[in-house]
C-alpha cells in the first residue's frame, strides 16, 4: 500500500495501479484485480479469518499480495522502511498542511481494535502523526507520551465520504438550513469524515466562478475534509473551457448533468451526448440525475390541473418509471460514447434493476442510492401534516413502494450498488413551505447525512445482507476508488490520512430530530431506531468526535482535489477504447447508374412541391420507374424496357469492381 | 353481417366457391369442414352443405385452409425525394397475394407542414386505382400541432383510420420530442387511436452518424454502425414508459432487434399495454451483409432500425413470436432499385431505407418458427393475420374463417419447398434480401374477396378492385385492459388543513428559475430572510446565530387551533 501513495503522491506520475494494467508484475495484477470492478469481484475479499480464529497473529499467513504488504509495516522492517519514507510523504504533504497551519500536530495510537478495510479485518494497532497514518500493526515502536485511544477490540474502520450533499444550493435565494458548518458537523458526528458537494450553478453562470465561491465558503466552514463535484447548468463552447480547467488546474473530475428540470438544467439527448464525448476525453465521471423531464413537465401540469397542489402530487407526477426510463437512457448514452457513468441518487427498485442489468451485460456504470431510499419510503408524502409530508420532498421521490428500501439494500449488498450517498440537502419547514400552494415549488432535499452510516448498518448488516468489509466499501472505499481518492482516503493503511472511525456495532439511538446536529426542525427518520454507530471519530489526526460530544473546529476542512482518469472507472474504458475501432469495407467504387435526386437542402427533406403534388411533379429524372410500369391486364408501354433483377444493369468493360448487381 | 366496403365491384358478387375437404385453420382451434362463399363472404361452413348447383369446387384434400395474411406495414408507392418506390399499389399488392396475403396496411407519410387529410387521400386515391386487395391505412404523424390534432381527430372519426406512427428517429425532420410524444399518445388514448411508433433514438444516431463520417466511413455497415440496436432498446424503453403514463397502447413498428424485443417483453410481463412487429427481414436474415464487399448487396439491406448483427436474432425474435411477446408480423416491404440507393453510394446517411418481404413474409415465418417446432398452426394464423385483425378493429370480418367474414382465405401448402430468388418474385425491384433461401410452406390457392387469384401457380390479379377497409377506433384487444385501468387510476388529493405556517421569503415568481442577481452572489443576503433570522416566531431574529438544534422548538400555534400544520407529529 505504500508503494501505492509513495508514487501516487508524486504529482507527475500516475499511481503504480494506474500504470498497472501495462507493465505489470504478479503483484501488482492482484491488485489491479482489487480495483476494477469486475462483477463479483468483491466476492474475492476475504474476512482474515485466521485472526478471527487465533485473535493474533500468530498463524499469519498471507493470503494476498495487498494483506502482506498491510502486514509488512508492522514489522520490525516495515516499519524501518515506512519511517524512512516519511520524509517524501510530509514533503508532498506539506504544502496543505501549511495552509491550515490551525492543525496542530497530533500523535495517537489507537490500541487493540479490529482494522476493518473494505478486503480484510485483522486486529492491528494504527499509529497516527501529523494526520497520517504512519504505522498499522502489532507491537509499534512509537515514541513515549502520545495519546493512547483504547479500541478494545471494536472495529477500526476509514471514515465515511459522503459522495452527495448540497450545503449551498440556494433556492429561490434561499440557501438551505445546514451550511457547511453545520453540515461537516452533522456528517462527523455520524461517522463521516469526508464530504463531496455539488456545485450547482445557476443556468447561465460561469462554473468557475460558482466553483470559486463554493470553494471559499467551505474554506472557511468546512470541519472536515471536502471535496466538489460540479453540476452542468448548460452546454456550451464557454462551458467546455471551463470544464477544461477545472479538470486541469482545479482538481475537480466529477461533473453532473440534468436529464430533469425541463427548461432549467435539463439537457437534451443530443447535448448529453456531447457532454459525455468531452468528459470521457477530460477523464472525468459524469454524474447523471436520471428522470424524464419532459414528460415530468407534461404530468405536473395534469396533476395540477386535477387539482392536486400537495406534496403527494410530487411523487404522482414523478412515477418511478420516469426514473427508470432515464437510468436506461443515460446507460446507452454512456455505451455508445465508452463513458463510465455515475447515476446519482438511486430511489426506485427499477432504476436500481435497470442498473443491475446493465452491470451484467458489461457497462461501466455506477449508482448511489441515499440514506432516505435505502430506510424510509415515499407513503409519507400523503401524511396529513403538511410540514411532515413536505420534507420528504426529493427528487427522484422516494418511491412509495415500501419494499423498495429493502430491495435497494439487496442490490447495495451484492454490489450492483457501490455507493451511498446522503443527498443531504435540508430546507427549514418555511422554505418548503413556498411551495404550500403548488408542490412543483417546494424545495427538493431531505436530511441524511448524519445518520448516513448508521442506517447503512442497522438495514444491512445488522439485517445480514451485508458483512462489515462491504460495509467499508460501500460507505467509504469504493467511492474513494471512483472519484480518485484511493487510497488516500478510503482505506486504512500506512500513509493514508488519519480519517479513522470506531465502530460500535451494538449502540441503539432513536433517531430524533431534537438530537440531531443539523439545523432543520424535522428528521425523515424521525423515530427510527437505528443499531451501530460511531464511538469516536478522527479527521485529520484529531478527535472530533468522542462518546456523543462534538469537538469539531470550523474552517479546518481542506480541500482535497481529485486526478482526472479515475482508474476504478476508466480502466474498462481504456482498454475498450482500444478494442472498439470500427472500420469501414473496401469496396471498388460504385459506378452504376444514380438515380438523380432533386437538389434538396437537407437530408432526406423533399422539396415542398413534391409534397402537394407527387403525381404531376415527377421531375424528368429519366424515367419513372413507378409511374412507367406494371399493369395486371396486359401489355405495358415500356414491356420491352427491362426492370427487374433478371437485367442486371450494366457490366462497364472495367470489369469486377463494378458492383451494380447482387452476387 | 352487413359489411360493405365503399365501393361495390359488381363482378365480385357472382362469384360462388366451395372449398371442400379443408381443414380450416382458425387462431384458436383447427377442424374439417366445407366452405361455402358468396358475394365475397362467407356464407356456409360445415360438412355436407347444401349450395346451389353449378359452383365452383375447389378440393383442397385435408390441406390447411387459412384465414389469408394481413400484412400490418407496407409502404407501396412512397415519395421519396422526388422519386417513389418502385412498387406501386399494383406490383406490391399483386406480390402480397403471390404470397398468400389478402390484405395489406400502407402508411400514408405526409411530410412535415403538410395536411395528413391531403396526404391520406392522396394515398386513397392511389390505392382505389391499382390496389388488387382490400387494404386499410396508417397515418403518420410527422408534426404536431393544432391542426394536426383536428386532423387526427377527423381522420378517426370520418375516414377510417385508427392507428397513428410517430417517429423518435429521424432528427429535425420527422422526429418528435418526448413532450410531443406524451401528447400525441394522451389525444390517441381519448379518441381510441392506436400509437405506433418507430424507436431509435434519433438525437444519438445523428451524432454517430456525423461520427461515422468522421471517420471516414461512408458505405452501408455506416448505417448500422450509426444505429447500434441499444438505440432501439432505448427509444422502446422510453415510448413504453410514454405510453404507460399516458394509458394508451403501444405498438412498435419493426422490432429488429433482440434487445428491443427484450424490452417489450419484459414490459408485457409487467402489464404494459404494447405489441411488437417483427418484420420479414428481421425474422428471416440478419445484419452482416452490410459488410458485403458487393456495395449494392449491402445497401439492399439498408433499412431503418437496421438488421442486427448479431446472427442470431432471427432465431430469436422467431422464439419471441412463438410465445406471444411479440403480437404480429409486417414486411415493412419499401423496395428501392439499386439505381435509387445508389443515391447514397458515397454516404450512407443519403441511402434510401427499405427491404422487400410482404411476398416471403407468411412462407418465411413458416419455414423459420413453425417447421422448426416452435410455433403451432393456430398461432401462425394468429401472427400472419388474426392478431393485426384485432388490433386494427377489423376482426372478425377480417383474421377469421367464419360465417360472414371476408372470403379471404389461402389454402396452405405446408410440403411446398421453393428457392427465393429475385429472378422469380413478384416485385420490381432487382435484388431480394432473402435471395437464395429454400423456404418450406407456401400457398396452393390464395382466394380473395372470394375470387381465386391464385390457382396451380398462376397468379390473376386485377388491379383496382382492392376496397379501403375502415377501421374504427377503440379496438378492444388494446382497448380493453386500458378502460378498465382509467376507470382505476383515479388520483386524489390529499385534504389537509391550509398550512398557516411561515413562509420563507423568495425572490422568483415561477418556474425554478432564480433571478439572475441571487445567483451570483449566493451569500448576498434578501431583505429578511426568515431562513437566516433563525426561524424563531416567537422572539426577534437573531442575527448570525444560528441555533444548532432548533428542533424542539415548535413553530407557533394559532388560536385557529388544530389545522396548523408546521410542524412534525
Amino acid at each position: 500500500m505504500s508503494d501505492c501513495r509513495r508514487q501516487w503522491n508524486r504529482e507527475d506520475e500516475l499511481p503504480v495501479y494506474l500504470a498497472g494494467p501495462i507493465n505489470t508484475g504478479p503483484n501488482q495484477k492482484k491488485t489491479y484485480g482489487m480495483f476494477s470492478s469486475v462483477e463479483g469481484a468483491f466476492e474475492s475479499k476475504t474476512i482474515d479469518f485466521d485472526n478471527y480464529a487465533v485473535g493474533r497473529k500468530g498463524s499469519r499467513t498471507p493470503r494476498s499480495g495487498s494483506r502482506e504488504r498491510v502486514l509488512d509495516a508492522g514489522d520490525p522492517m516495515g516499519k524501518t522502511s515506512s519511517e524512512a519514507r516519511e520524509g517524501s510523504l510530509t514533503n508532498s504533504t506539506g504544502e496543505t498542511d501549511d495552509a491550515h497551519p490551525g492543525v496542530e500536530s497530533e500523535r495517537l495510537l489507537i490500541k487493540g481494535g479490529r482494522v476493518v478495510n473494505d478486503d480484510q479485518s485483522l486486529y492491528a494497532d494504527v499509529y497516527i502523526e501529523d494526520g497520517l497514518i504512519k504505522q498499522v500493526g502489532e507491537n509499534l515502536v512509537v515514541p513515549g507520551g502520545i495519546k493512547v485511544i483504547e479500541a478494545n477490540g471494536r472495529m477500526v474502520i476509514p471514515g465515511g465520504i459522503d459522495v452527495n450533499t448540497c450545503l449551498m444550493k440556494h433556492y429561490l435565494g434561499t440557501q438551505p438550513a445546514d451550511d457547511f458548518l453545520q453540515g461537516t458537523k452533522a456528517a462527523l458526528a455520524g461517522g463521516t469524515t469526508m464530504i463531496i458537494d455539488h456545485v450547482t450553478p445557476a443556468p447561465g453562470e460561469s462554473l468557475l466562478e460558482a466553483f470559486e465561491c463554493w470553494q471559499e465558503a467551505a474554506d472557511k466552514k468546512a470541519c472536515c475534509d471536502y471535496s466538489l463535484h460540479v453540476d452542468i447548468p448548460q452546454w456550451n463552447e464557454i462551458v467546455k473551457d471551463e470544464l477544461e480547467l477545472l479538470v486541469q488546474e482545479k482538481g475537480i473530475n466529477s461533473f453532473q448533468v440534468y436529464m430533469a428540470y425541463k427548461d432549467t438544467y435539463q439537457m437534451s439527448d443530443s447535448q448529453l451526448y456531447e457532454a459525455f464525448s468531452f468528459l470521457k476525453q477530460l477523464g472525468a465521471v459524469v454524474l447523471v440525475h436520471a428522470e424524464n423531464g419532459d414528460l415530468i413537465a407534461q404530468e405536473q401540469r395534469k396533476i395540477l390541473g386535477m387539482g392536486i397542489t400537495g406534496p403527494e402530487g410530487h411523487p404522482l407526477s414523478r412515477p418511478e418509471e420516469l426514473e427508470a426510463e432515464a437510468v436506461f437512457r443515460a446507460i446507452t448514452l454512456g455505451n455508445r460514447v465508452n463513458c463510465p457513468v455515475y447515476i446519482t441518487k438511486v430511489m426506485s427498485k427499477s432504476a436500481a434493476d435497470t442498473i443491475a442489468q446493465a452491470r451484467r451485460k458489461g457497462s461501466v456504470v455506477f449508482g448511489e442510492p441515499i440514506t432516505a431510499s435505502l430506510v424510509t419510503d415515499g407513503s409519507h408524502y400523503w401524511s396529513r401534516n403538511w410540514a411532515k409530508a413536505a420534507a420528504y420532498v426529493t427528487s427522484p421521490p422516494l418511491s412509495p413502494d415500501p419494499t423498495t428500501p429493502d430491495h435497494l439494500n439487496t442490490l447495495l449488498a451484492c454490489g450492483d450498488l457501490q455507493v451511498v450517498g446522503s443527498a443531504h440537502c435540508a430546507y427549514s419547514t418555511s422554505q418548503k413551505a413556498i411551495g404550500k400552494d403548488d408542490f412543483t415549488l417546494i424545495p427538493e432535499g431531505t436530511n441524511g447525512v448524519e445518520e448516513r452510516m448508521g442506517f447503512v448498518w442497522d438495514k444491512a448488516v445488522a439485517m445480514g445482507k451485508m458483512d462489515e468489509n462491504q460495509f467499508v466499501a460501500v460507505t467509504s472505499t469504493n467511492a474513494a476508488k471512483i472519484f480518485n481518492l484511493y487510497p488516500r482516503k478510503g482505506r486504512i493503511a500506512v500513509g493514508s490520512d488519519a480519517d479513522i472511525v470506531i465502530w460500535d456495532p451494538y449502540s441503539v439511538k432513536t433517531i430524533t430530530a431534537k438530537l440531531q446536529q443539523s439545523a432543520s426542525e424535522y428528521n425523515i427518520f424521525e423515530g427510527l431506531e437505528c443499531r451501530g454507530g460511531p464511538v469516536l471519530v478522527l479527521s485529520q489526526g484529531r478527535v472530533v468526535y468522542e462518546e456523543g460530544k462534538l469537538q469539531a473546529q470550523q474552517g479546518t476542512g481542506r480541500f482535497i482535489p481529485r486526478k482526472h482518469f479515475p482508474d476504478y472507472a476508466y480502466q474498462r474504458v481504456k482498454f475498450r477504447n482500444q478494442v472498439k475501432k470500427q472500420q469501414g469495407v473496401t469496396r471498388g467504387l460504385y459506378d452504376g447508374p444514380v438515380y438523380d435526386v432533386v437538389p434538396t437542402p437537407k437530408y432526406i427533406t423533399p422539396a415542398p412541391s413534391a409534397k402537394t403534388s407527387p403525381i404531376s411533379h415527377q421531375p424528368p429524372p429519366i424515367r419513372n420507374l413507378h409511374q412507367s410500369n406494371f399493369s395486371l391486364s396486359g401489355a405495358q408501354l415500356d414491356d420491352n424496357i427491362p426492370r427487374r433483377s433478371g437485367h442486371r444493369i450494366v457490366a462497364p468493360p472495367g470489369g469486377r469492381s463494378n458492383i451494380t448487381s447482387l452476387g | 353481417m352487413s359489411y360493405q366496403g365503399k365501393k361495390n365491384i359488381p363482378k365480385i358478387t357472382s362469384d360462388r366457391l366451395l372449398i371442400k375437404g379443408g381443414r380450416i385453420v382458425n387462431d384458436d382451434q383447427s377442424f374439417h369442414a366445407d366452405i361455402y362463399m358468396e358475394d365475397g363472404l362467407i356464407k356456409q361452413i360445415g360438412d355436407n352443405l347444401i349450395v346451389p348447383g353449378g359452383v365452383k369446387t375447389i378440393e383442397a384434400n385435408g390441406k390447411m385452409v387459412i384465414p389469408g395474411g394481413i400484412d400490418i406495414h407496407t409502404h407501396f408507392q412512397m415519395p421519396y425525394r422526388g422519386t417513389t418506390t418502385v412498387d406501386d399499389f399494383a406490383q406490391g399488392s399483386k406480390a402480397a397475394l403471390a404470397g398468400g396475403t389478402t390484405m395489406i396496411v400502407d402508411h400514408v407519410i405526409p411530410d412535415p407542414g403538410c395536411s395528413l387529410m391531403a396526404a391520406y387521400d392522396q394515398w386513397r386515391q392511389w390505392a382505389d386505382e391499382k390496389s388488387c386487395c382490400d387494404y386499410s391505412l396508417h397515418v403518420d404523424i410527422t408534426h404536431w400541432n393544432d391542426s394536426v390534432k383536428q386532423e387526427v381527430e377527423n381522420l378517426i372519426k370520418e375516414k377510417g383510420v385508427n392507428s397513428f406512427q410517430v417517429y423518435m428517429a429521424y432528427k429535425d425532420y420527422y422526429q418528435m420530442s418526448n413532450s410531443e410524444l406524451y401528447d400525441i399518445f394522451t389525444f390517441l388514448a381519448e379518441r381510441g387511436g392506436i400509437a405506433e411508433v418507430h424507436a431509435e433514438n434519433g438525437e444519438i444516431i445523428a451524432e454517430e452518424q456525423t461520427r461515422m463520417l468522421q471517420m471516414g466511413i461512408t458505405g452501408p455497415e455506416g448505417h448500422v454502425l450509426s444505429r447500434p440496436e441499444e438505440l432501439e432498446a432505448e427509444a422502446v424503453f422510453r415510448a413504453i414508459t410514454i405510453a404507460s403514463q399516458t394509458n394508451c397502447p403501444l405498438y412498435v413498428t419493426r422490432v429488429m432487434s433482440k434487445s428491443a424485443a427484450d424490452i417489450i417483453s419484459q414490459a408485457r410481463k409487467k402489464g404494459h399495454v404494447v405489441f411488437g412487429e417483427p418484420i420479414t427481414a428481421s425474422l428471416g436474415t440478419d445484419g452482416t451483409h452490410y459488410w458485403s464487399k458487393n456495395w449494392a448487396k449491402a445497401a439492399s439491406f439498408v433499412t431503418s432500425p437496421p438488421l442486427s448483427p448479431d446472427p442470431t436474432t432471427p432465431d430469436y425474435l422467431n422464439t419471441l413470436l412463438s410465445s406471444g411477446d411479440l403480437s404480429v408480423t409486417g414486411s415493412a416491404h419499401c423496395t428501392f432499385s439499386v439505381a435509387q440507393k445508389a443515391i447514397g453510394k458515397d454516404d450512407f446517411t443519403q441511402i434510401p431505407e427499405g427491404v422487400n418481404g410482404v411476398e416471403e413474409r407468411m412462407t418465411l415465418i413458416w419455414d423459420k418458427a413453425v417447421t422448426t417446432g416452435k410455433m403451432d398452426e393456430n398461432m401462425f394464423v394468429a401472427v400472419t393475420s388474426t392478431n393485426a385483425a384485432k388490433i386494427l378493429n377489423l376482426y372478425p370480418r377480417k383474421g377469421r374463417i367464419a360465417v360472414g367474414s371476408d372470403a379471404d382465405l389461402v389454402i396452405w401448402d405446408t410440403d411446398s419447398i421453393r428457392t427465393i430468388t429475385a429472378k422469380t418474385h413478384n416485385s420490381a425491384t432487382e435484388y431480394n434480401v432473402f435471395e437464395g433461401m429454400e423456404l418450406r410452406g407456401a400457398p396452393q390457392v390464395v382466394i380473395c374477396q372470394g375470387k381465386i387469384v391464385l390457382e396451380d401457380g398462376n397468379l390473376h390479379v386485377t388491379s383496382g378492385v382492392g376496397r379501403f377497409i375502415p377501421c374504427s377506433p377503440f379496438p378492444d384487444f388494446a382497448y380493453k385492459r386500458i378502460k378498465a385501468r382509467k376507470q382505476l387510476a383515479v388520483l386524489r388529493a390529499v385534504p389537509r388543513g391550509m398550512y398557516d405556517g411561515p413562509v420563507s421569503e423568495f425572490s422568483m415568481s415561477r418556474g425554478g428559475t432564480p433571478s439572475a442577481s441571487a445567483r451570483n452572489s449566493p451569500t448576498k443576503q434578501p431583505v429578511r430572510n426568515l431562513h437566516q433570522s433563525a426561524f424563531s416566531l416567537a422572539g426577534p431574529p437573531t442575527p448570525d446565530d444560528i441555533p444548532i438544534r432548533p428542533a424542539g422548538r415548535r413553530i407557533v400555534v394559532p388560536p385557529g387551533g388544530r389545522s396548523n400544520i408546521t410542524t412534525l407529529s
